[in-house]
């Protein structure tokens, strides 16, 4: 039984079948790889999971609770973050103040009227922000308007606002699309990195080949809505049915 | 100084020291002079000033922060106008009581319409918040006329009750004056040096305070967690939602509190002048305060201020000037061309003050979208410069969005 346990889970979208009887085993500590070619539904799994999408049918259990009907700030609070294709922070405000804003919402919850006392009197907060910029190596940067920021650096950045609150699992959803070789390298290492320090369970939807086998210990494969095939990385690579979601019949 | 950074500090000074001198300020000019005709220091002027402040101010929180724009914030004004004249109709003409119910009862309301308003965002949301402020009128003007007097609008009369202050209404014949343990709101004291005459109102003082504690309020509030998490809603709501925060109540926190500072406002005009009418709920003065805002610099702590000093000065002295006034200006040129300039000038001033206004407001938001702030700001850099020319990029670092 693993962190994230998903079950006959069915999407449709019109006439369309984005989802059949996904089932999903996500086991804890664990880095699990979603692949799959284009419009194999790896995104409308994912939004299932965080509480955007609601699932027509099935169930979705993280540590024994169900995920669905709650809304994704609810979900978050149990433990899952989520970290966006193109980086989602706060690019309006400083580098230190978007790291601050998840610190808040691991102390205080969902919502905490603390109007009054000022940002910097938040000693315990600041700490925790410095600390975390500190291990994403972006202290130097902490002044900066988040959206001056590089894209590698936002990926960064966004990462360590979503380690900051501790969570059980993170969500990465094709996290190095539309990088420089480069910066994929550095993501990789980043997330590797994340694994060996931490007690943490990564489910990572990638389209690049590359960063799934040099992170994930389980595949799996989706094709048109449905799990083809759900092993090692070893198995996967010359596992026909893949070869033949990603390549055609012909192949 | 009060748990305020040094900067905040000072600009609260800045206010304190503008609002307290403003009889001296805003009356430059000597009585009889020519020029006596742009004076604004009168009471009447300066409470709008202060008044319209404090409207602005917490209208900021809510636009300037969140970047929600409401364009039906007047409603709360006369709801606080409505319940402040009522409180002096019943119970007492202290302007405490008043005030206070003011602010509670558009606080309520505010929350209603949050609450139904902000299920949706940007320009529905606008709508949404537009079209109660409208309803809230019609029924003022038509439906509810037994509380609001209708057309005629809400006034005071001999026989109210006033509980507190029976004994005293009784002993005199007039409508007794709003007051605040006894001190009269509209009794001014003059004091004339030469030919300036300068004058001290109460009612003037009173709301100059009670803006400079809204003003530090709304610091507080900008610096706060709170204010922080209103700024996170503004940049990016999704990356909240997904960081296990519930947009939700934050911004409806951050209406109900501009929606009392709007019926605190209200209860402070119907404190000045004891009656309300519907029109203050009307939708040109919700966007009044919408233009205050973007003039002066939405986001920024002092912009609102600046903003409706700068639209009520306009709306009361450059619809003053007439076409009399523009002929002996330019008297000095030769006739026929003295002629063309006050028939280009005309259309700018008196009625036409709007157009004057209307430019003004283009000019500021495509120069200067930060508004007069940040005009402030661009002169301030200007002289640093000016200073030293190598200081100009540490300058940049320096002016943070948010002051």
């Amino acid at each position: 039984m693993g962190i994230l346990d998903v079950k006959n889970v069915n999407k449709r979208f019109g006439g369309l079948q984005a989802l059949g009887d996904v089932n999903l085993n996500v086991a804890e500590n664990s880095v699990h790889a979603i692949i799959g070619p284009n419009g194999a539904g790896k995104s409308t799994l994912l939004n299932c999971l965080v509480g955007k999408l609601i699932p027509d049918t099935g169930s979705v259990m993280f540590d024994g609770q169900s995920v669905l009907g709650r809304k994704p700030f609810e979900i978050n609070q149990m433990g899952i973050s989520r970290v966006f294709q193109t980086p989602e922070i706060f690019g309006d405000l400083s580098v230190l103040e978007n790291m601050m804003i998840p610190c808040f919402a691991k102390r205080d919850g969902a919502f905490e009227l603390n109007a009054i006392s000022s940002v910097g009197s938040q000693t315990d907060i600041v700490e925790r922000a410095e600390q975390m910029l500190e291990e994403m190596n972006m202290a130097d940067k902490r002044h900066m308007h988040a959206a001056a920021l590089s894209r590698g650096d936002k990926r960064r950045l966004e990462i360590g606002m979503c380690l900051s609150q501790e969570p059980r699992l993170l969500l990465l959803d094709e996290p190095t699309a539309g990088m420089a070789r480069a910066d994929t390298n550095n993501t990789i290492d980043l997330l590797k990195q994340i694994k060996e320090e931490r007690d943490i369970t990564i489910a990572i939807i990638e389209h690049d080949m590359h960063v799934v086998f040099s992170l994930a210990e389980r595949i799996t494969v989706l094709a048109q809505g449905t799990p083809l095939v759900e092993d090692t990385p070893e198995n996967i690579k010359g596992h026909p049915k893949v070869r033949e979601a990603y390549l055609g019949e012909s192949a | 100084m009060l748990g305020l950074q040094k900067k905040d500090a000072s600009l609260l000074l800045l206010v304190f020291a503008l609002t307290m001198l403003a009889p001296f300020i805003l009356n430059p000019f000597p009585e009889g002079s020519g020029w006596a005709q742009f004076n604004a220091g009168y009471p009447d002027l300066m409470q709008r000033f202060v008044i319209f402040g404090i409207f602005a101010i917490g209208f900021n929180i809510l636009f300037g922060l969140t970047g929600y724009l409401s364009f039906g914030h007047a409603a709360f004004l006369g709801v606080g106008s409505y319940s402040a004249v009522w409180m002096f109709k019943l119970l007492s003409m202290n302007v405490i009581p008043a005030i206070a119910l003011a602010v509670i009862t558009s606080g309520l309301f505010a929350l209603l319409i949050g609450f139904i308003s902000l299920r949706r965002s940007g320009i529905y949301f606008s709508i949404l918040t537009l079209a109660f402020a409208q309803m809230s009128f019609a029924l003022a003007y038509s439906v509810l006329t037994p509380i609001t007097g209708g057309e005629t609008g809400l006034q005071l009369a001999l026989d109210d009750p006033r509980i507190l202050d029976s004994i005293s209404a009784a002993a005199g014949g007039n409508i007794p004056v709003p007051s605040l343990f006894g001190i009269e709101m509209r009794d001014s004291s003059e004091w004339s040096v030469g030919s300036w005459v300068f004058t001290f109102n109460n009612g003037y003082y009173f709301a100059a305070f009670i803006m400079l504690c809204s003003f530090y309020l709304s610091i507080r509030i900008f610096r706060s967690p709170f204010g922080l998490m209103l700024r996170a809603v503004k940049s990016n709501q999704q990356r909240l939602n997904y960081t296990g925060l519930n947009t939700r109540p934050y911004t409806l926190a951050a209406f109900v509190i501009s929606g009392m500072y709007a019926g605190l406002a209200g209860g402070l005009m119907a404190a000045m002048d004891p009656l309300a009418g519907a029109e203050r709920m009307f939708w040109t003065a919700s966007g009044e305060v919408v233009l205050m805002t973007i003039l002066g610099g939405v986001g920024t702590l002092i912009g609102p201020v600046l903003g409706a000093g700068m639209i009520k000065y306009m709306e009361n002295i450059l619809s003053k000037i007439n076409s009399d006034i523009l002929h002996t200006w330019f008297a000095f040129l030769p006739d026929g061309l003295e002629d063309f300039i006050v028939t280009i000038i005309y259309p700018f001033i008196g009625k036409g003050w709007h157009l004057t206004l209307g430019l003004l407001f283009m000019m500021v938001v495509i120069f200067l979208p930060g508004g007069l702030v940040e005009g402030g700001q661009k002169i301030a850099k200007l002289f640093k410069r000016g200073k030293k020319d190598d200081d100009g990029a540490k300058a940049a670092d320096a002016t943070t969005p948010a002051e």
